[in-house]
């Protein structure tokens, strides 16, 4: 089982931070193992993950608990490939330092092959990738888009091993 | 279009690049008509700050004119004259909007790294290394310069570029070298390093009310320039003590501020200096700090010590006890450059400052490898090198 809980704070209104992610259509732009999330309405979506060798993992999802600018929650419907579940709280920071986020995930992978490329999706640092998450949702908040370098043409949580020299891109590695 | 490019340890080399794109919507892409070569290329060069990678286009002192902007972008228009601060800061972050523009939390996308060395990250930077970024730098003939509403500064009046270049840069980080020093009247300022930096923080010392400034390095063609600036000047390599020789410049009171301008390749004699550069080769201490302990051991008693040179990671024997029983304050930082160009800006319009006199060496880009060659080796007098395209 794959159990994080980060934090972020975020300089943007507690009402704003909330707004955006109770559309969970919006988690894509920041979750970066996220393909998309499709809502079906009700408070039910369709999560789909990019896994290893281009390969997808989908699974249903329902909001379980809608507190208005304070929590959200949701989980996995019953008999999905993947158990996850999530949440996230949010409250104002003191000062004028913004709205904290928390947010905690669970994801409990079935044996087998489903189960090994959900697992391999986080690899050896679930935590960090959470983190990095948080960091490209600050970054959407805050200036509207995820921050690209030359070297990390995805953006935060490349990394510097997989970076590629901070020299502009050929034309055709911005078609990928 | 050609780029000066990080190739290895004291390895640069003019290559052809792909030209720069716009990749985020705030962007700007600028003709660079100046840019040039800052003693903190040095440590790149000399494979102190990391991670590098082959090919890493380097340069964060730039200036031209810009040529196309992102969709999102609202006061540069295409034909504005820019000088482009070094620090990458997104304008909207808490950090930034409380003016500090090299803490800003969003422009560094390899942040993890950053926050497993340093605890927290700062700013982004150009050409500045992977740590900060793996932004492709201003030693080239183009630049991509992301949020471009919030740093470039527009240059309107008939400026040449050798006057405004160092905004970019040097000149600020000087001045906030001199303004962490809370200068008083009647107040000595003390300052480590008569390089380009050094020169500014000497100028703005004088500018900002010192009564005399102290100006410590072992070149003569450096010391000469920063009496040219209005410092008394210590040949470190004509003393058996820096900080006793400085102390007894005061007449035993030592410096009230003591400003580091030097960081983390300071050279020294004797000793301790040979134990730092060991150290430094068995990789167990990254950084060298002679003339910071040489500045606490100095300071006065409750003055300031305004570190400015650029430190990478860990330092060995800093006299924690000197800081602690003597009642110092340590001020440091990257220059929050965004904060100080438009003032300074004036202050060169006024005639209080003129930015000129540090150049020694005007090239062109393509002659960059030697440039950093006789920076690194101070040949030929050399204190600041500015290349053109």
């Amino acid at each position: 089982m794959l159990q994080v809980s980060r934090s972020i704070t975020v300089n943007c209104p507690r009402e704003a931070a909330y707004e955006f992610w109770r559309d969970f259509e919006n988690l894509p732009r920041f979750m970066q193992h996220l393909q998309s999330v499709t809502s079906a309405g009700n408070g039910l979506s369709h999560w789909v993950v990019k896994a290893p060798a281009g390969q997808e993992v989908e699974w249903d999802a329902e909001l379980v608990d809608e507190r208005p600018n304070e929590r959200l929650a949701w989980r996995s419907a019953p008999g999905s490939d993947v158990e996850h579940e999530g949440s996230v709280q949010f409250r104002d920071a003191p000062g004028d330092r913004g709205t904290e986020i928390r947010v905690e995930l669970r994801y409990d992978p079935p044996a087998g092959v489903i189960g090994s490329k959900v697992a391999k999706l986080f690899g050896e640092e679930p935590s960090q990738q959470v983190r990095d998450d948080l960091r490209r949702f600050k970054q959407v908040m805050e200036i509207g888009e995820v921050v690209l370098s030359e070297g990390s043409l995805e953006g935060v949580g490349e990394g510097p091993f997989k970076e590629r020299p901070a020299q502009p891109p050929q034309p055709r590695e911005m078609q990928r | 279009m050609k780029a000066n490019c990080w190739m290895g340890k004291q390895k640069v080399e003019v290559r052809d690049v792909p030209d720069p794109q716009i990749l985020n919507s705030g962007d700007a892409i600028v003709r660079i008509t100046s840019t040039a070569i800052c003693g903190s290329d040095l440590h790149l060069y000399n494979g102190y700050v990391k991670p590098m990678k082959k090919g890493d286009i380097l340069g964060h002192e730039f200036m031209g004119e810009v040529v196309e902007v992102g969709s999102g972008v609202r006061t540069l228009k295409v034909g504005d004259r820019v000088v482009v601060p070094f620090t990458i800061a997104c304008g909207a972050c808490w950090q930034c909007r409380h003016q500090n523009w090299s803490l800003c939390e969003n422009s560094n996308p390899n942040v993890a790294l950053a926050e497993k060395m340093l605890g927290h990250s700062g700013s982004a930077g150009f050409g500045y290394s992977h740590l900060t970024g793996g932004f492709a730098g201003g030693q080239a003939e183009y630049a991509r310069v992301p949020f471009a509403d919030v740093g470039p500064l527009k240059i309107e009046n008939g400026f040449s570029d050798e006057q405004v270049l160092f905004l970019s840069d040097i000149l600020p980080t000087g001045y906030m070298g001199a303004e962490m020093c809370d200068i008083r009247p009647g107040d000595t300022v003390a300052v480590w390093g008569c390089g380009p930096v050094g020169l500014f923080a000497i100028m703005s010392a004088r500018l900002l009310g010192a009564e005399r400034v102290i100006a410590i390095d072992r070149f003569e063609y450096r010391l000469e320039m920063a009496r040219q600036c209005g410092a008394e000047t210590l040949n470190y390599e004509t003393v058996d003590s820096v900080s006793d020789a400085v102390i007894e410049l005061t007449a035993g009171r030592g410096p009230d501020s003591c400003i580091d301008a030097v960081g983390l390749e300071a050279h020294g004699d004797g000793l301790e200096y040979a134990v730092d550069k060991a150290k430094q080769a068995l990789k167990i201490e990254n950084d060298r700090p002679i003339a910071l302990r040489q500045a606490i051991t100095a300071c006065r008693n409750g003055g300031t010590v305004s570190v400015i040179g650029v430190y990478g990671g860990l330092v060995d024997a800093l006299p924690m006890g000197t800081v602690m029983n003597r009642s110092l304050t340590i001020k440091s930082g990257q220059c929050h450059v965004h904060r100080y160009m438009r003032p300074l800006l004036e202050h060169i319009e006024n005639g209080d400052i003129d930015p000129t006199v540090v150049i020694t060496h005007r090239m062109k880009l393509s002659d960059a490898p030697r440039g950093y060659d006789i920076f690194l080796n101070k040949q030929d007098g050399c204190e600041k090198v500015v290349l053109s395209t």
